[in-house]
């Protein structure tokens, strides 16, 4: 099958590659970009687990061609923190015990970090609400969304400090 | 004194040891999307392998021709089961006793059933290629209903085996029946129900359900032709019996073969067994001389691998008209699908569905099951639970609530009578079983004083008031549940699967700095084993937790044992750990008195280091006596600190807990809300509290899911109704409520820290407590039995039928 050229900006980086026409935006990230936390759960849209952001937006990259993607600045949990400097996201799943297989995980922290742009200081509701679409399987979700609104109280306190 | 000897309390808490809320390891590495799952891997060469799947649930193949398919360019060979006959893997052995087409030998049994192996440069030629396979197929009638596989006209479904009547658990007596499996005294039950006072009977029907973990199962196969070595890296809940299962049926030498599971994206029981794509995927390997990756997807994993449930439980219970149990009769068809294929110790058939007395003391008891094959996919794993427990506590907890209807008697007040008291433990209970420990009346209390349940009652008649003068059209349902469950499988007299003994293992080595790796027979799915087993060997060897690697999962290195389900990971490698822990502490002693200059009994533990009796300020630490065990020539004394611990549990243990829920019911839409959840555990000994906490908020999910929607449907031409995320009903956090929990703190007795596990008891506990508020918020208009899963249709059903629309 042939191929199209395709540019993107993923986690602030250019990449070029080439793509079918077929192809997965999450098979191009896991397997040309060697991305590989942003996880393959359902190919349904139903679990969220391949949640990536795309042009400002949460999308699940399992029901979105690659080259849907052209020119488009994509962010993936490799783009939140690092290993010397955990995102407060990361950090906060970690202190509230947000997370136990890992499976869901990247694709809840991305969404929540899109959530969290959206909505600086949600309620409860609102985080319930907004991450519905992020399965778990594990965690029940109270220490997602209390991890949540953890990380939401530390950042906007950052912002206010700086 | 020597002063700078820190405070004991000091020092207990810098091990993070027992009863602490430590972090997780794994979370770093997580968070960041740096966890290593199987579809992660990528090896040079490797080649991607997918199935042709039976559309139908039941048709002879009359030909494949795969000619089409080997003709894609990228399509590297197509595998039937006439290929891997010649190998003898177009069978293979499933860990009931019974048999598994590979690949399908003549017909098909079920729908998603697999037919063909395609294997291809990547999954999406591999699709291309299944795509081109051309398959022929002639329908045959479709088995759906276990009740109608012994009549007449019945299919059979197993021509394989049609003229066998014997089966690996006794006399079959229809090509379709598969066992019939007896526990308890069948005419004692049958007299003392006879002549009961007050006697209830009902069908208690626990549905069709599946694991359904995030990460579907995978493997990627290597074989090395150079060195003669498999590697097979995979979702294995109990890689060293995949290893021994993979070296049996294909003749491979153990020694050359090498199982190892990465980070494991949720098991729930789904991936304890051994699935076609496991063995399709190391033929493909050793046909192509490259690596090959199979990964199942949402469709494949919900139709095909591992269903759980699907027990139709007849019940009897009897009582004194004040109420006190004299017996409980139960006769279970058990729904197994094509293949008897459930994970189950060998001698239990029908898992430990015998716990089904549960929390209550009940002198006489009988249990019968039936498997039967019908045209459904097999499996049968323990979802979340040990063997068949879960089932058991739903039929005992619902057959309570049916006996509290017909004494006309609160169900809550009907439980603590009939509980087993403190002090009738070690009990044995009618079915064979020797419960360990437990205080049954104390959690009870517990919980219904912390909801105010004659407060819930009293809101509960104002509501039905309410609702009679037409003022709203919502029900309060208040759902109990007390549940005793049985896990850590389990002593090698009586737990085996394929003949391994259900013991597991720890292996530490203490390293000259003081730091330690203990390795061990089992693997976490997301337990968080690396955090939990480092804080025993913490509280056991004085070594800080965050100093001790954890490792499992792969066969070369780990210490053999039978992995992780059925809650046994704590009862079992969790004692072989301590166990361990206390022969490194024993050597550490032994080295201690001899730098110490004492006898070795005249040194005694003091949390982190050996210390001269009554006179502390002569000590070792034990970061002092590694060193020591590396360069120290001691008489009578092996260089090195390392020790292993192969645990076999001298019982079973016995988490139990008590459990409400509330929940808001509207009767015109049937929608239901849960209100309040109120969970209390006593898994005994804590670990990490915060840990337990996350497992019960995971498994009431779970309970929740199960009992409000999550079904495996079959129409009655075997087509999978509920075969994709859409239509299996997985809970967002939308309608998952918040969860309280609480515990008591009751030790088995037999176990070395006394620790019982939890993981399961929270799904076990939560689906009656969860359904037995549907039942209870219709009680009072006549319903005593509706079977689950209770969604918004049926509950609207049960609404319409006790004529609640009119």
């Amino acid at each position: 099958m042939g191929k199209t050229h395709l540019k993107m900006t993923v986690n602030g980086k250019d990449v070029e590659l080439m793509a079918e026409p077929r192809q997965l935006l999450i098979h191009v990230l896991r397997e040309e970009l060697n991305l590989t936390g942003a996880h393959v759960g359902c190919e349904s849209s139903h679990c969220g687990a391949c949640t990536v952001d795309m042009n400002g937006m949460s999308v699940k990259s399992c029901t979105v061609f690659a080259a849907q993607a052209q020119h488009a600045e994509i962010t993936t949990i490799e783009g939140l923190g690092s290993p010397d400097g955990l995102h407060a996201l990361q950090e906060m799943f970690k202190e509230h015990h947000g997370l136990q297989c890992g499976y869901c995980t990247p694709g809840m922290i991305t969404r929540a970090h899109r959530l969290l742009q959206e909505n600086s200081n949600p309620s409860e509701e609102e985080v319930r609400f907004g991450i519905s679409g992020n399965l778990c399987r594990c965690t029940g979700y109270q220490n997602i969304v209390k991890a949540i609104l953890a990380a939401a109280a530390k950042m906007n306190e950052m912002k206010e400090s700086a | 004194m020597n002063e700078s000897i820190p405070p004991k309390e000091e020092r207990m808490a810098a091990l993070s040891g027992l009863g602490t809320s430590r972090k997780r390891v794994e979370d770093a590495r997580f968070t960041q999307g740096k966890g290593n799952y199987v579809d992660d891997m990528k090896m040079p060469g490797m080649l991607f392998g997918d199935f042709v799947r039976s559309p139908y649930a039941h048709a002879r193949i009359k030909s494949i021709n795969t000619e089409a398919a080997l003709s894609l360019p990228g399509v590297h060979a197509v595998l039937t089961a006439a290929d891997l006959e010649p190998l003898g893997l177009h069978w293979m052995p499933t860990l009931a006793g019974d048999k598994q087409m590979v690949l399908a030998d003549g017909k098909v049994l079920f729908q998603g059933q697999e037919v063909a192996y395609v294997v291809a440069d990547d999954r999406y030629v591999a699709d291309d290629g299944i795509q081109a396979v051309m398959v022929e197929y002639e329908e045959l009638p479709v088995l759906v209903d276990p009740f109608k596989a012994e009549l007449n006209d019945a299919p059979v479904l197993r021509e394989d085996i049609a003229d066998q009547s014997e089966g690996a658990h006794g006399p079959r007596r229809h090509p379709n029946h598969i066992f019939t499996w007896e526990s308890g005294d069948r005419a004692a039950t049958e007299s003392v129900l006879s002549e009961a006072e007050v006697m209830a009977e009902e069908m208690v029907y626990y549905h069709r359900t599946h694991p359904c973990p995030l990460e579907t199962c995978g493997c990627v196969a290597s074989m090395d032709k150079v060195n003669g070595k498999l590697t097979v890296w995979g979702t294995f809940q109990a890689p060293h019996a995949v290893r021994t299962v993979a070296s049996l049926i294909s003749g491979i030498a153990e020694h050359n073969i090498r199982i190892v599971s990465p980070d494991i994206g949720g098991g729930f029981g789904n991936k304890v067994g051994v699935y076609p794509g496991y063995i399709c995927a190391i033929v493909a390997s050793i046909v192509t001389g490259v690596p090959v990756k199979w990964v199942e997807d949402r469709m494949d994993n919900l139709m095909a691998t591992a269903f759980a449930r699907d027990y139709w439980m007849q019940g009897k219970i009897s009582a004194t008209k004040e109420g006190k149990i004299t017996g409980l009769w139960c006769h279970t068809t058990a729904d197994h699908g094509a293949f008897d294929a459930c994970a189950d110790p060998t001698k239990f058939p029908a898992g430990f569905m015998n716990i089904c007395t549960g929390s209550y003391d009940i002198p006489t008891a009988y249990l019968a099951v039936d498997g039967i094959y019908t045209n459904k996919a097999p499996g049968g794993v323990a979802y979340r639970c040990s063997f068949r427990v879960t089932e058991a506590a739903y039929f005992i907890e619902r057959m309570i609530e049916v006996l509290a209807i017909k004494l006309g008697m609160d169900a809550a007040d009907l439980r603590a009578k009939n509980f087993i008291r403190k002090d009738q433990f070690p009990y044995q209970s009618a079915l064979g079983w020797e419960y360990d420990s437990g205080d049954y009346h104390t959690s009870w209390n517990k919980a219904l004083a912390a909801v105010d349940y004659q407060g819930l009652r009293a809101e509960q008649a104002e509501r039905l008031a309410a609702f009679g003068r037409g003022e709203t059209r919502k029900l309060i349902g208040i759902g109990l549940s007390h549940f005793t469950e049985i896990v850590g499988a389990g002593p090698v007299k009586n737990c085996d699967i394929l003949g391994l003994g259900m013991f597991d293992s720890c292996e530490i080595r203490i390293h000259p700095t003081g730091s330690a790796i203990a390795r061990l027979g089992t693997i976490s799915q997301g337990q968080g084993h690396a955090t939990t087993f480092a804080q025993i060997l913490a509280s056991e060897i004085g070594i800080p937790a965050e100093d001790i690697t954890l490792e499992e999962g792969d066969t070369d290195t780990a210490p053999y044992g039978l992995g992780t389900y059925g809650s046994r990971s704590t009862p079992v490698a969790g004692a072989a750990t301590a166990m361990a822990g206390r022969k490194i502490r024993a050597k550490a002693q032994m080295i201690a008195a001899y730098l110490l200059e004492v006898h070795d009994n005249d040194v005694e533990w003091d949390v982190d280091r050996f210390s001269v009796k009554g006179a502390p300020e002569r000590f070792k630490t034990m970061k002092e006596i590694a060193f020591a065990s590396y360069n120290q020539a001691i008489p009578g004394v092996e260089p090195g600190l390392e020790a292993v611990s192969y645990y076999d549990p001298p019982n079973m243990t016995y988490p139990f807990g008590a459990y409400v829920c509330v929940m808001e019911i509207d009767v015109d839409t049937g929608t239901t809300e849960i209100r309040q959840f109120y969970a209390l555990d006593d898994c005994g000994t804590r670990i990490n509290p915060m840990i337990i906490e996350g497992q019960v908020h995971g498994g009431l999910t779970e309970a929740l899911a199960i009992a409000l929607g999550q079904e495996i449907a079959y129409d009655d031409q075997g087509n999978v109704t509920t075969g994709t995320l859409m239509d299996f009903f997985m809970p967002t956090a939308w309608e998952t409520p918040n969860y309280q929990t609480d515990f008591t703190e009751t030790p088995s007795p037999h176990h070395p820290i006394g620790a019982k596990g939890v993981g399961e008891s929270p799904n076990v506990g939560g689906v009656p407590a969860f359904s037995n508020a549907v039942h209870d918020a219709f009680k009072s208009f006549g319903l005593t039995q509706s079977h689950m899963p209770h969604d918004h249709w049926r509950i609207w059903k049960i609404a319409n039928s006790l004529g609640l629309h009119d």
